[in-house]
């Protein structure tokens, strides 16, 4: 049957698509219906019952309708409609009306009057609720025709007294969809009264359906109203009073929406007047409306309280006194009269009326207080987020934490207060939810100074196993200030346990006291001497430089010393030795210091250092004057020119390890300029004049070169982030360089004529493609190899090979140097593996044949999107390598353009005799728009052995490790 | 006015010993049935004869219900079933079935076998009564009979521990047993639908205290122990078998687990491996992170905690130690603090309530010097923390349960007299409900004012609601014609034509005619117009009619005109009515008693 119907459809595809042709469409397609929708239409009349009938419609359904002919189809379903006694069958008719009427390019506005037709005999309360949804499609289709809409919410007002509830409910999603928005538009034009009074009606209609008999009704006027603010309809503030009423509704999806329409309201009318009921005292409305939702947080649905717990957080312009209530449980009393009767009442507290449970016997009863000033619930902000923090679901912890950290931000007084609370979550059962927290802390940690007795705590997590909560918590320890140069020491000594315990944390930990060491340099001076173990008198030993502890505390006095000019005075004679060898090991935790005698030595480094930002600027001059400089070069073939190439790129690596701000630039140049030094080189080989049999060794080199730029243009392309698209042309421009370059010279080696034809159109086909790639960096391309070629275009197309390889080879030679626009932002992807260390000298052992685990840990800088790219190549000493893709999940963002990678690759092998070397490195895949095409490849590089084992579409961007491995053979 | 009836016969005005009986809509439940172990005599348990004083339990109480298995709320079930008699339904969670039998042989054993009583219930009769237990499960609406129906809510607490709902016909009441709205390691937080009962009967154990948040509270705890440890010392912590000890014993574990401690964690005594047992078992019955990782490990499958030997006690180096009992009067938990408590880098950690004379009670009150049995004293050295962890409700607790069910009255019991006092003074004003505090063997009577309900014909209803308008507004009252039926103990309203044809009757209309006397000089139709004229203009929004017979009809009243047989100018006006339109038709007659206006033409 379906493959019947499809049949007949596709039949009546063809017809329609020539009928447009003719006229005005909407009338011929009326014209075509009986002949074009037929198939539909025999289906229909053939069904002899309802049941089939539906089946027809269920299939028909299941297939696509084109634009052109949605409407003969909805006419016949119409037609049908009209006819057919069964209401699921005319249900089934209105939902595909919906369907139909989403179709792309077709526009419903023809169908909106029968569809308003269907309304109005219809007896079945399904089928009106239906049809008013495809109302609602087709008017969601129609957004720019208020007629319609007009007539759309007249239905919908005409429906709205249904008895059923789902016709109410769908009269509702049709006034908050479509009701009257614009009214301050037309408010010029005609009198502001009427468009006043329209939209008016509509929310005061809509409101009058928050106290319907269902609550799905309830819960959709509600959402009806949200629609309206969402469609930018100022909502009025009578709303406020109804939407807190049903705060209290029995059914929580009510709930959850109404402290959605609460918050709303707050963020509208943030400062208007509301009176506390049973009071004669008023209170700003966004205090009110904190309140009332902060008393949703007990709220006995977890999905209200999720949504309370989030709500709450961007409310940031209630009064600091109701913010703190948020965290006070027990201060019970009724805080909205005044600040008189808060601290009243916490006094009354403070003497004990309740016991907090921690003390033994506190809780005996004392003299009978005056009960009235105290007040259990009514104020609902007290403690919200002590039981948001407390609650069953973890979700609903989560939603707190987060509320907190929003709150918090805006509020430093607010942020000293909920410390302690998120302290407290640091212990949580869900790990999700203690690293939340701990990130949250880091967040407001800018706030807030820790005290001794809550650094304790923070410290006390350094102990857990999971190495995510540690490193967050180095992460936070590197923002946190501290108050006392005791809690410097706790940190310390906290920090090195935990080195002790896992040491694997090694560099996060340095990192931490790093930072540690530079934002509190008074607080560490006076712990110097005790740190590095000096004494006044007697010598002490020296410790062990390899000690990772003893390198801690070295980073700390180190970094500390930085800003704080007396403290080098302390150090002992070998402090100054560890400090030359740290310098030079570990530079990125090791700050140059301006040492006392040893002056001349780092000159270098302390200019550096001093002269800050003006150095970055120098620095950029410097290579803005090199690339000017190399610009100066016109003919590839001038004398000097190769030198002048040379030094520049010498003098960009030099700059890019100097400043690490203009790294990637500066790589990024000295990379695009080894590629022109190569092209030019190889263009000035003297093979060109040789005979061809001659030159065949010459040739080696030039395919070398020629190969070794293509590589180059891709690690161009794909290792460096925020280039720009005129630099992806230029280096696009480079390839296409060293491709023609490759053709020529595999026409000189090669007399195969089909191969060299096949290439030769391959190579146009790519010029080609570089124009649909660049069309707008064209202009910037003159007198360039590529325009050049372009300008020959159609001669080349025409030409034999060999003609076209002589053109190439003229062309090539002429072209001058492209000149590279340095690029605003640009950062060179790079990796770090971290672990292995490949300092091991045992080897892993185990079983050949089976697999062992290596752990991986590596960082990423500047990579976008590492989940699809990264991948961790092992390369055997037999030269066999394996390519493993880790799961997405093993990498983890701990900074902005920066990703960790810990994972395990398995290894496996035959048995060798003697442990071995297998060599883990990163690779970065990528996925060329053309891709190098194989048989260009593999031709051109004929009989030589590839010089790097480079993975199809990767490039290798991280230091090889190395790791020894054993696998035995199994014992029987 | 119907009633309910509450009476506790223990926990009033008290801790310990609960048991309650409710009077509702003629049916009597027992909730709970509990022991004292303040009482080694007669008042251990509840007195019974204060129900019936000859003949069997069976024939007045409809059905017990037990919330969980703390022994102060099941331990006289087995005395109350087999030794007083009782036969009827005994209804508790699966949990407290599996666990309670346990404690009660525990219980038993140590009464009769340790402290040589007789006269006390045998293991058989343990047996026996566990038999008449039919299990609940959460949310599942059970019938007792065919009005009495009961459902179970989540308590947290214990596990297995329930709040009931109680109810008959329409009248209500919830019984809470013990409950706890904060979660913990191991449970979660009580849980009641807005099912507005007539009487919440609540525990109040905690009605003066709002605890500190949990959160502190349990990194104090890991705080102490942790620092104890890491100082080499040995941390004994009483606990009772069940309960608390899981808690306490996950959240040690979780922290040993995270921080990679390796100190030994031990508990003494083998009824709580029976129980671990159970705890493993009923996982959908504790907290999310529990019910949510049980599929990778069960949290209840300890590994760190190892079952304790009484010769580790002397061991050297750190550990920390969970003995029985919680109060430290005796068993395990005294023979380890006598031998720790000479050393002061040992603890001891009290989780929970000590009674009056316990020597846990005496620690906590600072006394460093106690004496023991023999005249020997024993210097208390060691430090001693009290740290709460009872998973009773506090007073906001309390509150926000009130707020969650909205009861009509509010009744407390489980919890000393002036704590309750001072709760029941904060509800009165909070939330304008009556409170209640009985003590034991003292009735509270409520009058409730239940809403009857009457099955109505679909065709009344139709008809009366196409007359109002489309939509019933259930915010107002509206009134309807029909005739109410009461047969066989149910209600029917239906209209009152088929309420004839079901009974059988005729019908027979009811006719007021009147006669009014009016002096109008026209004739007869200028009279009737004038008459028809003036109704219009009084009585707008009817349809007042002009029928061409003489007659004019408003509504369906007729009126008719006559001239008096003496005196033409009197003309007699002849009104009829029927019963339904008494309203309009009396105040018809009197509008025409008054005459017409002289100004109609």
């Amino acid at each position: 049957m379906a493959a019947h119907l499809k049949k007949r459809v596709y039949e009546e595809f063809s017809k329609v698509v020539q009928i447009p042709h003719e006229e005005a469409p909407a009338k011929k397609l009326r014209l075509s219906k009986p002949s074009k929708s037929a198939a539909l239409h025999v289906d229909l009349c053939k069904a002899t019952n309802s049941t089939e009938a539906l089946q027809y419609l269920l299939q028909f359904a299941r297939k696509p309708v084109e634009a052109e002919s949605v409407e003969g189809v909805i006419r016949i379903l119409l037609e049908h409609y009209y006819k057919e006694t069964d209401s699921s069958v005319r249900l089934k008719i209105a939902s595909l009306l919906g369907l139909l009427s989403k179709t792309n390019g077709f526009s419903p506005d023809c169908i909106v009057d029968d569809a308003i037709n269907t309304l109005s005999n219809e007896k079945s309360h399904q089928v009106l609720a239906q049809l008013l949804d495809t109302l609602l499609v087709i008017g969601a289709q129609l957004p720019e025709s208020p007629a319609v809409r007009l007539r759309l919410v007249d239905v919908a007002y005409k429906h709205l007294s249904d008895t059923y509830f789902g016709v109410r409910n769908k009269c509702l999603q049709l006034l908050g969809c479509l009701g009257l928005v614009d009214t301050p538009l037309s408010k010029d034009g005609e009198g502001p009264g009427s468009s006043q009074g329209g939209a008016r009606d509509v929310q005061s209609i809509i409101s009058n359906y928050f106290a319907d008999q269902d609550p799905r009704v309830r819960t959709a006027a509600l959402k009806a109203m949200l629609q309206l603010h969402e469609r930018g309809m100022k909502i009025h503030q009578i709303i406020y009073e109804q939407a807190c009423r049903l705060l209290s509704d029995d059914y929580e999806q009510v709930r959850s929406a109404a402290v959605q329409m609460v918050w709303v309201l707050s963020q509208l009318y943030p400062e208007s007047i509301v009176p506390i009921p049973s009071s004669n005292e008023e209170i700003r409305l966004v205090d009110d409306a904190f309140g009332k939702i902060s008393h949703m947080v007990s709220d006995g649905s977890w999905m209200v309280r999720v949504q309370a717990a989030k709500t709450l957080g961007s409310m940031l312009q209630v009064s600091p006194h109701f913010l703190e209530q948020t965290l006070d449980k027990k201060l019970m009393s009724d805080l909205r009269r005044k600040r008189t009767a808060h601290e009243r009442a916490k006094e009354l507290f403070a003497s004990g009326e309740f016991s907090s449970g921690r003390k033994w016997a506190d809780d005996a009863p004392k003299e009978k207080l005056d009960t009235n000033t105290v007040n259990l619930i009514a104020s609902g902000a007290c403690g919200a987020f002590v039981h948001g923090l407390e609650d069953e679901m973890f979700e609903v912890r989560i939603a707190a934490v987060e509320a907190l950290c929003q709150l918090a931000r805006s509020s430093p007084s607010f942020a000293e207060k909920c410390l302690d609370f998120l302290v407290d979550m640091f212990n949580d059962e869900i790990e999700e939810v203690r690293l939340q927290s701990i990130h949250v802390l880091r967040e407001i940690s800018t706030h807030i100074t820790l005290r001794e007795d809550q650094l304790d705590t923070v410290l006390a997590v350094l102990e857990d196993s999971s190495r995510d909560i540690r490193e967050a918590l180095h992460e936070l320890l590197c923002y946190t200030n501290v108050s006392t140069k005791e809690c410097i020491q706790l940190a310390l000594l906290e920090l090195l346990k935990n080195l002790n315990k896992y040491p694997t944390d090694r560099n996060s930990v340095w990192k931490c006291l790093k930072f540690l060491g530079s934002r509190h340099p008074t607080l560490v001076l006076p712990l110097v001497p005790e740190l590095l173990s000096t004494h006044p008198y007697f010598d002490t030993p020296e410790p062990d430089m390899d000690d990772p502890a003893y390198i801690a505390v070295l980073v700390l006095v180190f970094n500390a010393a930085k800003s704080c000019p007396t403290m080098p005075a302390l150090f002992s004679d070998h402090t100054f030795r560890h400090y030359a060898y740290l310098r030079d090991s570990l530079s990125h935790l090791v700050p140059p210091l301006r040492l006392p005698g040893r002056k001349q030595v780092y000159s270098l480094d302390s200019v550096d250092s001093s002269s800050g930002s003006g150095s970055v600027e120098s620095a950029q001059l410097f290579l803005q004057q090199s690339l000017d400089r190399v610009s100066t070069i016109q003919n590839l073939e001038t004398p000097g020119a190769q030198d002048l190439l040379n030094f520049t790129i010498r003098d960009l690596r030099r700059l890019g390890e100097l400043q690490t701000e203009l790294a990637g630039a500066a790589d990024f140049c000295a990379t695009y300029l080894r590629c022109q030094l190569l092209l030019m080189k190889a263009l000035q080989e003297k093979l060109w004049n040789m005979a061809v049999p001659l030159c065949l060794k010459q040739n080696v080199t030039a395919t070398a070169a020629a190969q070794q730029i293509l590589e180059e243009t891709y690690k161009l392309e794909f290792l460096y982030s925020g280039l720009e698209s005129r630099q992806v042309a230029t280096i696009h421009h480079v390839r296409l360089q060293a491709k023609a370059l490759q053709l020529i010279l595999t026409a000189r080696t090669r007399q195969r004529l089909d191969l060299l034809s096949s290439s030769c159109e391959k190579f146009l086909q790519e010029v080609e493609s570089f124009r649909r790639l660049f069309p707008s960096e064209l202009p910037h391309f003159q007198d360039s190899f590529v325009e050049k070629l372009l300008d020959v275009m159609p001669r080349l197309l025409s030409c034999k090979p060999a003609e076209l390889v002589k053109i190439l080879q003229t062309t090539l030679r002429q072209s001058g140097l492209l000149q590279l626009r340095l690029p605003q932002q640009i950062h060179r992807a790079t990796a770090t593996i971290i672990e292995p260390t490949g300092e091991s000298d045992n080897p892993l052992r185990f079983t050949s044949g089976l697999v062992v685990a290596l752990d991986i840990d590596a960082t990423l800088e500047h990579v976008q999107d590492p989940q699809s790219t990264i991948k961790v190549q092992i390369l055997y000493p037999d030269g066999q390598s394996h390519v493993i893709h880790p799961k997405p999940g093993d990498f983890r963002k701990p900074g902005p353009n920066r990703h960790r990678l810990i994972t395990q690759v398995y290894l496996s092998h035959t048995a060798w005799t003697e442990p071995s070397h297998v060599e883990v490195r990163l690779l970065l895949a990528y996925s060329s728009s053309s891709p190098p095409s194989k048989l260009g490849w593999s031709d051109s590089i004929d009989g030589l052995p590839p010089t790097e084992p480079a993975v199809e579409g990767t490039i290798p961007f991280s230091k090889p490790v190395k790791v020894l491995i054993m696998p035995k053979p199994a014992r029987r | 006015m119907p009633e309910i009836k509450v009476t506790p016969l223990g926990a009033g005005q008290d801790v310990g010993r609960s048991c309650i009986l409710v009077s509702i809509g003629g049916k009597n439940i027992m909730l709970d049935c509990g022991m004292h172990m303040g009482y080694n005599d007669d008042r251990r348990f509840p007195d019974f004869s204060y129900i019936v004083q000859n003949s069997r339990l069976t024939d007045f109480l409809d059905c017990v219900i037990i919330s969980h298995f703390h022994l102060d709320h099941c331990g006289a079930l087995p005395y109350m079933s087999e030794m007083v008699g009782y036969d009827g339904p005994i209804y508790m969670t699966h949990p407290t079935k599996a666990i309670c039998p346990i404690l009660l042989e525990d219980f038993r054993k140590i009464t009769v076998d340790k402290k040589g009583e007789t006269n006390f219930f045998t293991s058989q009769m343990i047996k026996d009564c566990m038999k008449k237990v039919i299990p609940l499960n959460l949310h599942q609406t059970v019938q007792v009979d065919d009005e009495l129906e009961i459902k179970a809510y989540y308590a947290g607490h214990v596990l297995g521990a329930a709040m009931v709902h109680i109810k008959v016909g329409s009248e209500s009441v919830v019984y809470t047993g013990d409950y706890n709205m904060t979660p913990d390691r191991h449970l979660g937080a009580a849980w009641i639908d807005k099912c507005r009962p007539d009487i919440l009967i609540s525990e109040s154990t905690y009605a003066t205290t709002i605890r500190d948040s949990k959160r502190c509270r349990e990194r104090d705890f890991l705080k102490k122990v942790h620092e104890s440890i890491e100082r080499g010392g040995k941390v004994l912590i009483p606990v009772f078998a069940l309960g608390r000890a899981q808690e306490l014993c996950i959240l040690l574990e979780t922290f040993w687990e995270r921080m990679n401690l390796k100190a030994p964690i031990y508990f003494s005594t083998g009824l709580t491996e029976k129980a671990n047992h159970y705890y493993k078992l009923f996982i959908t019955w504790t907290n999310q992170k529990i019910r949510k990782t049980f599929v990778q490990r069960n949290m209840f499958e300890f590994k760190h905690i190892k079952a304790f030997d009484r010769s580790y006690a002397d061991n050297p180096g750190p550990m920390v130690v969970f003995a029985t009992p919680g109060m430290l009067h005796a068993g395990q938990s005294l023979q380890i603090f006598k031998k720790w408590a000479g050393n002061e880098k040992n603890m001891v950690i009290m989780p929970g309530y000590c009674v009056q004379g316990t020597i846990g009670h005496k620690i906590l009150n600072g006394q460093r010097k106690l004496e023991m049995e023999g005249r020997t004293t024993l210097d208390v050295k060691l430090q001693v923390e009290y740290m709460s962890f009872s998973a009773h409700a506090d007073a906001k607790g309390i509150m926000q349960l009130i707020r969650m069910a909205e009861p009509r009255n509010m009744l407390l019991v489980h919890g000393e007299a002036v704590k309750m006092e001072f709760l029941k003074g904060k509800i009165e004003q909070e939330f304008s409900i009556d409170c209640y505090m009985p003590a034991n063997g003292e009735t509270t009577t409520i009058t409730t004012n239940p809403s009857v309900p009457v099955d109505m014909s679909l065709s009344l209803l139709k008809r009366e609601m196409a007359l109002g308008g489309p939509l019933p507004d259930p915010k107002k009252p509206r009134t309807m014609h029909g005739t109410l039926i009461m047969k066989e103990n149910s209600l029917k309203l239906v209209s009152s034509e088929q309420a004839l044809k079901e009974l059988g009757l005729n019908e027979y209309q009811l006719r007021f005619t009147c006669r009014v006397q009016l002096q109008d000089p026209h004739s007869d139709v200028d009279t009737l117009h004038r008459i028809y004229t003036h109704l219009k203009n009084v009585l707008k929004g009817y349809t007042i009619q002009h029928l061409p017979d003489s007659t004019v009809m408003v509504e369906s009243i007729v009126i008719k005109v006559t001239s008096s047989a003496e005196d033409s100018s009197t003309k007699v006006l002849l009104l009829s009515w029927s019963y339904q339109d008494e309203d309009l038709g009396s105040y018809l007659s009197s509008l025409l008693k008054k005459g017409l206006p002289s100004g109609l033409c």
